[in-house]
């Protein structure tokens, strides 16, 4: 292809993503000024969407993201048991700018000047800002582990989180492969609130389904820092019981001391070491860095609190905190699905506000987490959270939301189509 | 029973806040709740009904049955037991309003 021709066709795709966002121009009312977007995962990426579409085009908004394309956590429990692959749970970005209008920058941000309202990046560049949203997702806090303390880079390498979507799911994958039939893999949960509070317990069906079939000899043991199974206990339970008998074993009450890299031994705080094959350590997690750095981490040195109508940081003044990295509202999950739901309240605020208008004063939000049982089988948990101006918090509807009664394949095909949409929601 | 009498309390709240302090948005926002799995403005990508340009009673009426319990579903009899009858007129009032494709 010639220059010219790409250049002709990526002004033409551009005019097109203008023809979609003129169609919302009503909308619009009048929000003019630059947004700066921190993270291009579930809640970045869909915040940087929606300012461009709901105030048709007129906002100018920057993605600043070191990622090439975006990888789903969401869906990759799929590719460690092995019915799925990377490739399946990642999506280009390349939408976000060629419809959308977004100012793609693949880049990490290091800076935040909240006084001057800047953003500066690794890449030596600097992003003045009006509102400046971020959405970095998690921190391991490798600290915690004192094996991990000298090189945190090599000890993941040899015991996978694989809580970030990307290398480290496929080379969990990997160890497993590699691991003979008859081996036992560990995995330790970190005691809540940790990112995704079901994902441990379906990370253990999957691997058990993968076992099953292939390594029936193997075990999968699930050390858990926290007193019981912290989410869908009674469907997780049963599959275990039934589905995985004699393969899956649940210990409570196993709080990570330490890790023996050199002998894959697991130490416990209370209760006998576990040496396994296959070690999947999740460590304790905490705001993404670049939240420490702009000063809006208030919660226990942890996470970032945030006015509920708003998500703006209870601290910094135009910092704007989405998903993971907020400390969450009474029975609101760190999930995909949230995050989702925060940028869009945070994205309607700060049109409002960039129009001189105050934010909408009854946010509502929704919450849905899929759980693969096996590769087909799926269970759900879903929820309503709404504003409660007296307690100035965004709470559960009570009376609502609740519990797949089983796992069916009905509703692991829905759970395919919420993957499809929410991944097209926030990138297409 | 705790659950049944708690939902008029809330369900007046929101109606409150709901009436007080009109944004011209408020149904848009509400609605963006659904794109997850409806798609982005109601327009599925595939595995679930759009609900782009039905008409506003046909998605009020489900959404009604979802939460009477007159209508089976997986998620939707819960989700809709989340929503006052004057969130559901406006979100369905919404998606009416948008192109089908
Ligand atoms: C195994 C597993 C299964 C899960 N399953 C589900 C599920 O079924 N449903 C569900 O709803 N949720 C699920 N989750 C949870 C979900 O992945 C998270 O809640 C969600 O990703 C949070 O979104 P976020 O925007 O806060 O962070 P992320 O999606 O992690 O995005 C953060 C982004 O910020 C970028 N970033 C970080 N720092 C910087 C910086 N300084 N400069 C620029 N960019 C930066 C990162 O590269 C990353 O792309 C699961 C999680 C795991 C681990
Ligand atoms: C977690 C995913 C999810 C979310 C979020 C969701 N839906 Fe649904 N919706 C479904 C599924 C799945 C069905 C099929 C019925 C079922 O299994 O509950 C459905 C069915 C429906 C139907 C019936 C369609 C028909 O003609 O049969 C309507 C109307 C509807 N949803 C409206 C909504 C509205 C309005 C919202 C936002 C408040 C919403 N849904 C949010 C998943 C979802």
């Amino acid at each position: 292809m010639t220059m010219q021709r790409r250049e002709f066709l990526q002004a033409a795709a551009a005019a097109a993503g203008l023809g979609v966002l003129a169609g919302c121009a009503t909308t619009a009312g009048g929000a003019r000024g630059k947004v700066v977007v921190v993270g291009g995962g579930y809640g970045g990426a869909t915040a940087a969407k929606y300012l461009r579409m709901w105030s048709g085009g007129s906002v100018e908004v920057t993605l600043i993201e070191p990622r090439e394309s975006f990888v789903s956590c969401p869906m990759s429990n799929l590719v460690i048991g092995g019915s799925k692959t990377i490739a399946d749970v990642t999506t280009p970005y390349d939408a976000l700018a060629s419809r959308w209008g977004v100012n793609l920058v693949r880049d990490t941000a290091t800076g935040v000047d909240v006084d001057r309202r800047v953003v500066t990046t690794a890449g030596g560049r600097s992003f003045s800002y009006d509102r400046l949203v971020l959405s970095p997702g998690i921190e391991f806090m490798f600290g915690t582990i004192p094996s991990y303390r000298a090189d945190a880079a090599r000890a993941v390498e040899i015991a996978p989180h694989a809580w970030q979507a990307g290398p480290q799911t496929v080379l969990l994958r990997r160890q497993l492969e590699a691991m003979p039939d008859g081996g036992v893999y560990a995995l330790s949960i970190p005691l809540a609130p940790y990112r995704c509070p079901p994902g441990p317990y379906e990370r253990a069906c999957q691997v058990a389904w993968y076992f099953k079939r292939q390594k029936p000899r193997s075990k999968v043991l699930i050390l858990d820092a926290n007193a019981d199974v912290t989410s869908k206990k009674g469907l997780f339970t049963k599959a275990w019981n039934e589905e995985y008998k004699g393969i899956v074993e649940y210990r409570p009450n196993h709080a990570l001391a330490d890790v023996d890299l050199a002998t894959r031994t697991l130490k416990f705080e209370f209760g006998d070491d576990v040496r396994a094959n296959v070690i999947n350590v999740v460590p304790p997690q905490r705001a993404g860095a670049i939240a420490r750095t702009a000063g809006v981490v208030t919660a226990n040195d942890r996470w970032c609190e945030v006015d509920f109508l708003t998500f703006e940081s209870i601290r910094g003044k135009g910092v704007h905190v989405l998903g993971d990295s907020t400390q969450s509202a009474s029975g609101m999950p760190k999930s995909g699905h949230m995050a989702n739901n925060h940028a869009k309240v945070a994205a309607a605020a700060i049109l409002n506000a960039l129009a001189g208008k105050p934010a909408n004063p009854a946010p509502v939000l929704t919450n849905n987490c899929y759980s693969f049982i096996t590769d087909k089988e799926v269970v759900h948990v879903v929820s309503v959270h709404q504003y409660d101006a007296a307690k100035k918090s965004i709470l559960p509807v009570p009376g609502s939301g609740g519990l797949s009664p089983a796992m069916s394949e009905l509703e692991g095909r829905f759970a395919f189509a919420w993957a499809q949409n929410i991944w097209a929601d926030a990138l297409m | 029973m705790q659950a049944i009498m708690a939902i008029p309390v809330l369900a007046l709240a929101a109606t409150t806040a709901f009436a007080q302090a009109p944004d011209a948005n408020q149904a848009r926002d509400m609605a963006a709740t659904c794109a997850n799995c409806h798609g982005t403005n109601g327009v599925s990508r595939g595995g679930t009904d759009s609900l782009a340009g039905r008409s506003k009673d046909d998605t009020a009426s489900k959404m009604r049955a979802f939460k009477a319990g007159t209508r089976p579903g997986t998620v939707m009899p819960q989700l809709a037991k989340g929503f006052t009858d004057a969130q559901i007129d406006a979100m369905a009032g919404w998606f009416a309003s948008q192109p089908a494709k």
